[in-house]
């Protein structure tokens, strides 16, 4: 396929992990911030052809998995009303709130719909003016411009029954908790390529300077991901600490200004609690007081008491800061899978251990057979 | 930002367990996981017996001749829930019969009889019913078998989606005829028929109104015609399974997992359309997790895999067979795919419902 098979090639990738291995000289950590770039070395099993001297650790870019418990019950609340049709990406159905699923709730003969764009939300409030249509609203910065736009055009098309629940999140202030972390061990940054296509990658200049760490912008296929490491690795071997673009065909400087633009007409950044972290401060977004009226805690204000904590033995925190592999985990692959989920990282196909799981059980039971006994 | 607070990072916590569901979700009937733990753990022990636990596309009954050797019927059941009732490629009818057809044909057997009761909602138009009927009687004269018993119940308007179809069907399995995956054997071929993902993707890409250059059709095909023609070329056909809910993955697995061996196969030559690909691409999905209608997935000695893909080739439904892998001693029940790059990875039994990535 064009624009896809080159970036897959057997040859070009292996001529690039040659140059890595010619590069470096000792250990390196580095993080992948995205989820999807996680899935994309799983998939690829690329990790098993890195010089071992690489350390890839898998970082809380997974915004299925970093939506807290809490907002997930608020999800379930609303879902469950007779007179809201609730609508989400479709990896969201899957992910465990204290007691059901999305999935359970639509079993229940709740009207929970499964949608590729915010925009089909709208279409669908606009067929339904009985019901209020609640989208789930979550994502990076990726998915942001476009929930915003529908909050706009729900506003210029006077469309009353639509609101959204939103549980954004942000890049730039993950990186810095992690740095910001006594057990911080992250040498290295690839920054998600999809996240800096809408956002440039002019955030993360003071980020490399005051961290002291390699941000390298990188895509998603193995020869991006690849190019994305060779150039960390320069870094890290030259001893700087600066940002790059290794996604030059899809990322530029400044990003894509309609886009911030309309993040910033309709959100506004506030503090955000990440599933298996804690609270980042101004890691995400909320509506701004403008659309108000869309917002969905506030038309359902009901859900606001829904404050549920999380619970449990689970490392999925440390996984996701990089402190501790899936494999580490007692529970993997045993009490947690992706059928029956423990962590946030198990439940999407996107979190570190489900990954894991469903790519990386054979290299894993090379040298931890006890993972798939 | 460095007056902020930050979170104690070294106390992450984590999210609680959902283990089961009390009631039926979608995922129960995708063809992964959930659904075989339904069977497993619910009606299996209910029905125990040992016939049941063939648990192939079909069972094989045995029935005692006099002196004579015995006589072997193939048997099976499926319905049919499609939505919609008519898709690029072909329709409900004709995928009621196929699929029986292609069930019964995977153990070898010719398929002669087929029943069929059909479930309509209240308010489906006429015209539909008389086209749906129409296509499913086409269906049978192409498959060379004849529907020989019916039912017709109506449901409330909202009780159903238009119309469900469930056909049985009976086939003769040809004396010498013997394939399932008891007589898989390390060091055999793996062999597809033709492109994945082909029927899924043209089904999503209807409900999901997705354009692409090229429309998307569905495989939708009867297979006893090749299955016929590979068995009279090579002696060498171990197994047949057709990779329909689940795809390519979900039988590999279930292969693996009942013959006690590994398989591994070359990803780079699994043979997908380009606008399948694209499709998939684009909404974050498998095709070696996509459902087809009309592929199958032959294990078979390698000496013979060479006739073999000759006489699949030049058959109208096997053009684009290839041969993907083999099974091999390692890694028991685990299927393992070669990537592009060099590197491998598991290739898992699906879970619940295919969801299409967020990014």
């Amino acid at each position: 396929m064009k624009h896809v098979d080159e970036y897959r090639d057997g040859v070009l990738t292996r001529a690039l992990l040659s140059e890595i291995a010619a590069t470096i000289t000792q250990p390196w950590r580095i993080m992948e911030v995205c989820g999807g770039q996680t899935h994309a070395i799983l998939k690829s099993g690329l990790d098993q052809l890195l010089p071992p001297q690489i350390e890839l650790i898998h970082g809380p870019g997974c915004p299925v998995c970093v939506t807290p418990l809490e907002l997930i019950d608020k999800a379930i609340a609303l879902a469950s009303r007779p007179d809201v049709i609730f609508v989400s990406y479709g990896d969201m159905l899957r992910v465990p709130g204290s007691e059901r699923d999305l999935f359970s709730v639509r079993g229940a003969g709740g009207d929970v719909r499964i949608v590729y764009s915010p925009l089909d939300a709208l279409r669908i409030a606009r067929e339904n003016p009985s019901k209020t249509v609640v989208f789930f609203a979550i994502g990076f910065e990726t998915t942001a411009p476009a929930n915003a736009m529908s909050v706009v055009q729900a506003k210029a098309q006077g469309i009353r029954n639509y609101a959204m629940l939103v549980s954004h999140v942000t890049v730039p202030p993950a990186i810095c908790g992690i740095m910001e972390s006594p057990d911080a061990r992250v040498d290295g940054f690839l920054a998600a390529g999809h996240v800096c296509t809408v956002m440039g990658y002019w955030e993360y200049g003071p980020l490399a300077e005051k961290y002291r760490v390699p941000i390298v912008v990188t895509g998603f296929e193995p020869v991006d991901m690849v190019r994305g490491i060779l150039r960390c690795v320069k870094q890290l071997e030259a001893g700087r600490a600066e940002v790059e673009n290794a996604y030059e065909r899809s990322v530029s400087y400044a990003g894509n200004r309609p886009a911030q633009a309309i993040i910033s007409r309709v959100f506004e950044p506030t503090d955000r609690a990440w599933r298996g972290i804690g609270i980042i401060p101004l890691s995400g977004y909320r509506l701004r007081d403008e659309f108000a009226e869309y917002d969905a805690e506030q038309r359902f204000p009901e859900v606001q008491a829904i404050d549920t904590r999380e619970s449990g033995l689970c490392i999925s925190g440390q996984v996701l800061q990089g402190i501790k592999k899936p494999f580490q985990c007692p529970a993997f692959g045993g009490q947690c899978t992706p059928q029956s989920p423990l962590g946030a990282t198990m439940v999407s196909s996107e979190g570190a251990c489900a990954a894991y799981y469903r790519y990386g059980r054979y290299s894993a039971s090379l040298t931890h057979p006890e993972i798939t006994s | 930002m460095s007056n902020q607070t930050w979170p104690n990072f070294s106390g992450w916590t984590c999210p609680l367990p959902l283990r089961t569901y009390p009631t039926i979700v979608m995922g129960h009937g995708s063809g992964g996981k959930m659904m075989a733990d339904l069977i497993q753990h619910l009606f299996a022990p209910l029905f125990a017996n040992a016939l049941l636990e063939q648990m192939g596309d079909s069972t094989v009954l045995e029935i005692a001749t006099n002196g004579e050797s015995p006589i072997r019927l193939a048997f099976t059941t499926d319905s049919f829930v499609v939505s919609p009732l008519i898709f690029p490629g072909g329709d409900i009818g004709e995928l009621a019969v196929n699929g029986t057809v292609n069930d019964l044909a995977m153990r070898g057997a010719r398929p002669l009889f087929l029943s069929a009761g059909f479930i309509l909602e209240e308010g489906l138009s006429m015209d539909t019913l008389g086209q749906l009927a129409a296509s499913a009687a086409r269906a049978c004269e192409v498959a060379g078998v004849q529907l020989v018993a019916g039912d017709t119940k109506v449901v409330n308007k909202g009780h159903g989606d238009g119309l469900y179809i469930n056909t049985s069907g009976i086939g003769l399995v040809p004396p010498g005829v013997d394939i399932g995956p008891a007589h898989i054997r390390p060091g055999d071929s793996v062999i597809v028929s033709g492109t994945l993902g082909d029927h899924g993707m043209a089904i999503m890409s209807v409900r999901e109104g997705l354009a692409f250059e090229t429309q998307i059709k569905s495989d939708t095909a009867p297979l006893n015609g090749l299955v016929e023609a590979m068995l009279s070329a090579s002696p060498g056909v171990h197994c047949l399974r057709d990779a329909t809910r689940g795809g390519l993955a979900a039988v590999l697995n279930e292969l693996a997992v009942a013959s006690k061996l590994g398989i591994e196969f070359d990803e780079r030559k699994v043979p997908v359309n380009p606008a399948v690909q694209s499709a998939c691409e684009m909404l974050g999905l498998d095709p070696l997790y996509v459902a087809n209608e009309g592929k199958l997935v032959a294990i078979a000695s390698e000496a013979e895999s060479d006739a073999l893909l000759a006489a699949m080739r030049a058959h109208p439904n096997g053009t684009f067979a290839e041969r993907i892998g083999q099974v091999v001693t390692d890694h028991p029940g685990l299927v393992v795919a070669r990537t592009g790059i060099g590197g491998s990875r598991v290739v898992d039994l699906p879970a619940g419902e295919l969801l299409p990535r967020i990014c």
